[in-house]
């Protein structure tokens, strides 16, 4: 079926210069924070597409924010730009002058948008945080995202703040992909019954090329870390260390990349291995040489069963999972019922 | 503290002295470059007794024949009353310079300086130089390079390290003290900046994840036995391997693998570098015990 390998249409507007070519470059085309200053203005629209967890295709429009090219899009062009649209991400500059007409502009799209795509998702952005001064910036993009949200017509609006040189742009990017994975309720119970089955803390999804965070799932005892952003320090410290990596053996940082890590510490055990073509497991449970290995062992297992699984239907699907009723009854499943089967072999070594 | 924010640091106005506890303990003297120390006001033997090594950056982008006149002095001075010391010459923001005047520049003032002294009479004096920018690793590695000069078992660490390294087919190892990133010793291959860039970045990245989960809370509870120390390590796309074992408090030792058997023998590196350890922390117990590793310490003269 044709409905399953989507592409989905994801619009980046916004004023000029206010950073969607360069977070777009950041996310997706592996630059760091500083090479974005070689960047020049965006002329019109650039198309890019993504491909993103197997079956899912963003089809970004890179859309370039000069006042001319806005009028284009939201006149002779109203059509073709804002028709089958499956996510708006509009990016306001929050050292703007003209807050009232980058808003105008902004209600102008939305109304244009609620004609042609009105089941989009929209997110707005709030970039360039970091040149607001700490202590204030909580209140101002609080009152930012409540004029952006009084502006937005029928829409539900997500907000985030975000800057090029924290994590908080893998937060709010992570945020949009979320929503945007077709099967992610079966991949996310998938996700819990094993982090259960081998104990683990905590149990991240990672996109490959990017690093965001697909999803994640944390016991009890992870809950209680007291550290909120790691998953988004963990996209930049990962991704950091590919940037090193690919330059120490004269690759692109595209095409470099880790094939395993192990890591064992008095406090905590961290494995980090390929799971599907796209993506990364994120693996932490609590120290324990055997039950540690059992857990890897495990992992090997579930991801062998997905591989299997998705050479016998052939549908080139990133998450070839069970359906959700037969999941539960483990003789069905593939991934499932590697996880539990093994689980039970080889764990609990005392 | 990341490059680009050196530009917010003033400048030097008095003695700055940082004390480093690490696997030996160190004191690090900032001088202010304005400073005229051979007045009599200063007492030499306060400042050069107890000195293990005198690190005077001169700055390549800048004028500095007035520089170069000065260290002459001190050279001339020191060694006359503390042949002892070790005298390493930072040749410093070179990241600015092309190449071939980059080349010309060092050698240049290789020569002045050894010219002054043959003139002085000195023919050997324990005079060394690098080539150092801020925005690369040159600056670690030729900290490592004075560092290394002072550690009083240097070679039997390097043997030990060449010994390990050749019976596990390790490209390239270091011992590295984690805090500093800066390295005691290594095997005694050629140096590779690539290598060590790698190593240096993974220890980052260990030290990075540790902080993000090594939060203490009573409900969490290990699931078996495990060894003390932290070990860790990352295949990469091109089967390279790099191993990281934690040696002690502050040391931890990082290989740079190109085999791709490795990956396999895992087991065997691991027992390998447990030996090691073992050994390393033999040689350090034993230098204790004789207390010959009192404190050493050393300045940094900072030029214009």
């Amino acid at each position: 079926m044709d409905a399953r390998k989507k592409k989905r249409k994801v619009l980046l507007m916004g004023k000029s210069g206010s950073g969607k070519s360069s977070m777009r470059s950041i996310i997706f085309s592996n630059y760091v924070a500083k090479d974005v200053r070689r960047l020049g203005a965006t002329i019109d629209v650039e198309h890019s597409h993504v491909k993103f967890m197997g079956n899912l295709t963003l089809n970004l429009w890179d859309c370039g924010g000069q006042d001319a090219f806005m009028e284009t899009y939201l006149a002779s062009q109203r059509g073709n730009i804002f028709s089958d649209v499956a996510v708006l991400i509009y990016v306001f500059d929050i050292e703007s002058r003209e807050v009232e007409r980058d808003l105008d502009t902004y209600h102008a799209i939305i109304e244009a948008l609620s004609e042609f795509s009105p089941n989009a998702y929209v997110f707005c952005l709030v970039h360039k945080m970091d040149l607001i001064q700490a202590e204030h910036r909580q209140r101002i993009y609080d009152e930012r995202s409540a004029v952006i949200r009084s502006r937005s017509g029928d829409f539900r609006v997500d907000t985030f703040a975000s800057s090029i040189w924290d994590q908080s742009l893998y937060k709010a990017w992570a945020g949009i992909v979320h929503k945007l994975i077709p099967n992610l309720i079966v991949i996310e119970r998938f996700l819990t019954a094993f982090a259960k089955k081998i104990n683990a803390e905590e149990v991240i999804l990672f996109e490959r090329s990017t690093f965001l965070t697909v999803t994640s799932v944390t016991s009890e005892v992870g809950e209680l870390n007291p550290i909120y952003d790691r998953h988004e320090r963990l996209s930049n410290i990962m991704k950091a260390f590919k940037h090193c990596a690919a330059r120490n053996t004269l690759t692109t940082p595209a095409s470099a990349g880790f094939v395993v890590m192990h890591t064992k510490t008095p406090q905590f055990n961290i494995f980090l291995g390929r799971f599907t073509d796209n993506t990364y497991i994120f693996l932490v449970v609590p120290p324990g040489e055997a039950s540690y290995n059992c857990a890897v062992l495990n992992t090997m297992l579930a991801r062998e069963g997905f591989s299997k699984a998705a050479a016998g239907s052939g549908g080139g699907d990133g998450f070839p999972l069970p359906p959700p009723e037969t999941a539960d009854d483990h003789a069905n499943g593939y991934g499932y019922g590697y996880g539990n089967g093994y689980g039970h072999g080889y764990g609990n070594p005392t | 503290m990341p490059p680009n924010e050196t530009l917010f640091l003033e400048s030097t106005t008095r003695i700055q002295k940082d004390s480093i506890h690490s696997f030996m303990d160190f004191q690090v003297w900032d001088f202010p470059g304005q400073l005229e120390y051979f007045e009599s006001a200063f007492d030499l033997e306060d400042i050069f007794g107890s000195l293990g090594a005198l690190v005077w950056v001169i700055d390549a982008q800048d004028d500095y024949l007035d520089s170069v006149a000065r260290l002459n002095r001190t050279i001339l001075t020191v060694q006359q009353f503390y042949p002892g010391i070790n005298i390493e010459v930072f040749i410093h923001k070179v990241d600015g310079l092309s190449d071939e005047y980059r080349t010309d520049t060092f050698q240049d003032i290789v020569q002045r300086i050894s010219d002054e002294l043959s003139d002085a009479g000195y023919e050997n004096a324990p005079v060394h130089y690098y080539l150092t920018s801020i925005y690369d690793y040159s600056v670690f590695e030729a900290f490592s390079k004075v560092i290394q000069k002072l550690i009083p078992n240097l070679s039997t660490l390097e043997n030990l390290i060449n010994t390990l390294a050749n019976n596990c087919g390790f490209e390239k190892t270091y011992l590295f003290d984690v805090l500093s990133k800066i390295y005691i010793a290594s095997d005694t291959r050629p140096v590779d900046m690539a290598c060590y860039e790698m190593c240096s970045d993974y220890i980052d990245v260990i030290v990075d994840i540790s902080e993000l989960y090594s939060w203490d809370h009573p409900v969490r509870k290990r699931l078996g036995d495990q060894i003390q120390e932290a070990e860790s390590h990352v295949v990469l796309h091109d089967q390279t391997m790099i191993h990281l074992m934690e040696m002690n408090k502050y040391l931890c030792l990082v290989s740079v693998i190109r085999n791709p058997e490795a990956k396999d023998k895992r087991g065997l590196i691991d027992m390998n570098c447990r030996t090691f350890q073992d050994a390393l922390n033999e040689v350090f117990s034993r230098s204790w015990e004789e207390g010959s590793t009192a404190q050493e310490g050393e300045s940094a003269a900072v030029s214009k």
